[in-house]
């Protein structure tokens, strides 16, 4: 089984993103289990979601407190939480940011990669320069760098297909960050 | 987010009777249930956790995929009073809440089921307040016991829709409602894949509902009259036969189910690597799943653990509790709940269900995960440790509370 945790703020996706990437896993023939952190989410507030990775029936029902791996939506929330909490040796942390991977001072033991999710957004006219909606964005990344877990056809799939608005704006910005990626 | 079916998930899903498998949350597979159902009338009061099951339901009424009346009200009290005239009209009815909105529609809970109408409705469990908590927790509909209403509760967001499905031919069979339990976010907000059954087989098992009384312009029946100290009693006595009806048909109508859509979940039970267990577990709800892990774990150390999931809380199994436990030496109840001044709730009855059993297990009663706090497989693990370790039965050991 593998458990992927995304941190985000109230409004960025996290919830829907988890959503979606269950329902690619799906597409893919795995079986998957996607939740929220059950909160009181306010817009802002530091959020989290959960998806569970199998290839058989998940019959666990608890939250995630040993992830495999990490997305995380906004990087002001590595200062402000302990993102990396119970994360594995050798987990993969995905941050949304312009920067480059080592200019956040994150364990070695732990492989970062950085995407500009957010400029990916706001070129496909998703949210405002001021707040983009970066969670399907991140998701092309996140099938860039995490090869092994989902391809970025069913991540195009599942979007086209469970996105109410803008569905080809999103599918769009998952491929942009998907292509733009760098290993 | 339809796929087709491939090789792994043929394995789990049947995909003769299957439509299509969808990723949805808990409360989607409920209301795609009502919908399957063909229920004509919908009416409910939005609530955290169950709002999406309201939300979704609005929506397919008014796209026209359920071709249902949806009565919007101003509270829960009114939402159950309105399926009541729905169903005494004989008409197939649904409404759905959860906590404070199943608390406030106690009065009209013993209305529906004295009235013998055969209304199905899912609650989400939530913790009560105050203090404000919309996390889950069983008491809400635990303490709905003596209302009338047939009980049970669910694992998966499967088991959700095919129950849903179940209670439609239960209540209209034996005339008195069914309310259908899942946990409030371990399954209300979880998304998994859910496999859609092909209405023309949901047609076959659920046929139209067209009960023997019902207020019509033509004929005429007398309902709600006054029933006077020689004859109130024997109208409660047949509600009890009634239930004790719905005891043998419970399985009859599970094993239909499996006959036409090829899925079964158990009965009063669902028994667990039971039969050789020297210790067992009796859980409901989603703690179940996780304690699947739990006793296979225990299974691999050579510890012979199994675990019975509770699914009927009305009518209660005592006969199937007593089967089950015959072999086993110690029971621990996990209870997520409590009925202050006594235990568990789930406890207190299997320890009453085993009082005249031959065969008496040291039994332990364990509250935990009250207010949606986490049941995580150490938790469990507690527990089993505890419970082999016991020499003695102890009703109330709670487990997790900070000091």
């Amino acid at each position: 089984m593998v458990e992927i945790r995304m941190h985000g703020r109230g409004g960025q996706g996290a919830v829907i993103a988890c959503k979606i990437l269950a329902a690619a896993l799906f597409i893919e023939g795995k079986f998957a289990q996607s939740f929220p952190a059950f909160g009181v989410e306010r817009r802002g507030a530091p959020v989290q979601a959960f998806t569970r990775i199998d290839e058989k029936p998940i019959h666990l029902r608890t939250e995630i407190y040993e992830p495999d791996h990490l997305v995380v939506l906004d990087p002001t929330l590595l200062q402000t939480i302990d993102v990396t909490s119970g994360l594995k040796e050798g987990g993969k942390i995905l941050i949304n940011s312009p920067f480059a991977a080592d200019q956040f001072d994150l364990p070695d033991r732990f492989v970062v990669r950085t995407i500009d999710a957010s400029r990916i957004a706001v070129e496909n006219h998703l949210g405002s320069k001021s707040h983009p909606i970066v969670n399907t964005a991140i998701l092309g990344a996140f099938s860039r760098f995490m090869d092994d877990i989902v391809g970025i056809d069913a991540i195009e799939q599942a979007i086209k297909e469970s996105v109410p608005v803008h569905p080809e704006e999103n599918a769009a910005a998952a491929r942009a960050a998907f292509d733009q990626f760098e290993m | 987010m339809e796929q087709i079916m491939n090789e792994t998930m043929s394995k789990y899903f049947n995909p003769e009777t299957t439509a299509s498998i969808k990723v949805m949350e808990g409360t989607h597979a409920a209301s795609q249930a009502v919908k399957l159902a063909r229920v004509k009338v919908i009416s409910a009061y939005p609530i955290t956790p169950q709002t999406s099951i309201v939300e979704k339901l609005s929506e397919l009424c008014a796209s026209g995929e359920i071709d249902a009346e949806f009565i919007k009200v101003e509270s829960e009290h009114s939402a159950m009073a309105s399926v009541v005239g729905a169903e005494s009209a004989g008409v197939r009815s649904f409404t759905a809440t959860s906590s404070q909105g199943l608390a406030l529609m106690h009065e009209i809970l013993h209305w529906a089921a004295g009235a013998r109408l055969p209304i199905v409705m899912v609650n989400v469990n939530r913790a009560l307040a105050p203090a404000w908590n919309i996390w889950v927790e069983q008491t809400d509909s635990l303490a709905q016991r003596d209302t009338g209403w047939i009980q049970f509760y669910c694992e998966s967001n499967q088991e959700v829709l095919d129950m849903v499905l179940q209670a439609y031919r239960l209540a209209e069979q034996v005339m008195l409602p069914v309310m259908i339990n899942l946990d409030a976010f371990f399954l209300s907000h979880t998304s998994e894949p859910v496999a859609l059954p092909k209405q023309e087989l949901v047609d076959q098992f659920l046929p139209p509902y067209n009960p023997k009384y019902k207020m019509e312009l033509e004929g005429g029946h007398a309902f709600g009259g006054l029933a006077m100290p020689d004859s109130y009693m024997e109208l409660r006595y047949k509600m009890q036969k009634s239930m004790e009806e719905a005891e043998r048909l419970i399985p009859i109508v599970a094993e239909e189910y499996d006959h036409i859509i090829g899925r079964h979940h158990g009965t009063f039970l669902e028994n667990y690597r039971v039969a050789d267990a020297d210790y067992l577990l009796m859980t409901s709800g989603t703690i179940s799943g996780t304690s699947r892990i739990v006793v296979d774990s225990y299974r691999e150390k050579g510890i012979k653990l199994g675990m019975i999931k509770v699914r009927t809380f009305r009518p209660f199994p005592t006969k199937a509790i007593r089967e089950a436990v015959k072999n086993a030496k110690k029971v621990g109840v996990i209870d997520r709940n409590i009925s202050f001044g006594q235990s568990g709730i789930f406890f207190s009855e299997a320890k009453a269900a085993l009082y005249n059993a031959e065969h008496r297990p040291l039994m332990n009663g364990y509250v935990a995960g009250l207010g949606g706090r986490d049941v995580t497989p150490e938790t469990i693990s507690e527990i089993v440790d505890h419970l082999i370790a016991s020499e003695k039965g102890q009703d109330l050991i709670w487990i997790g509370v900070k000091k």
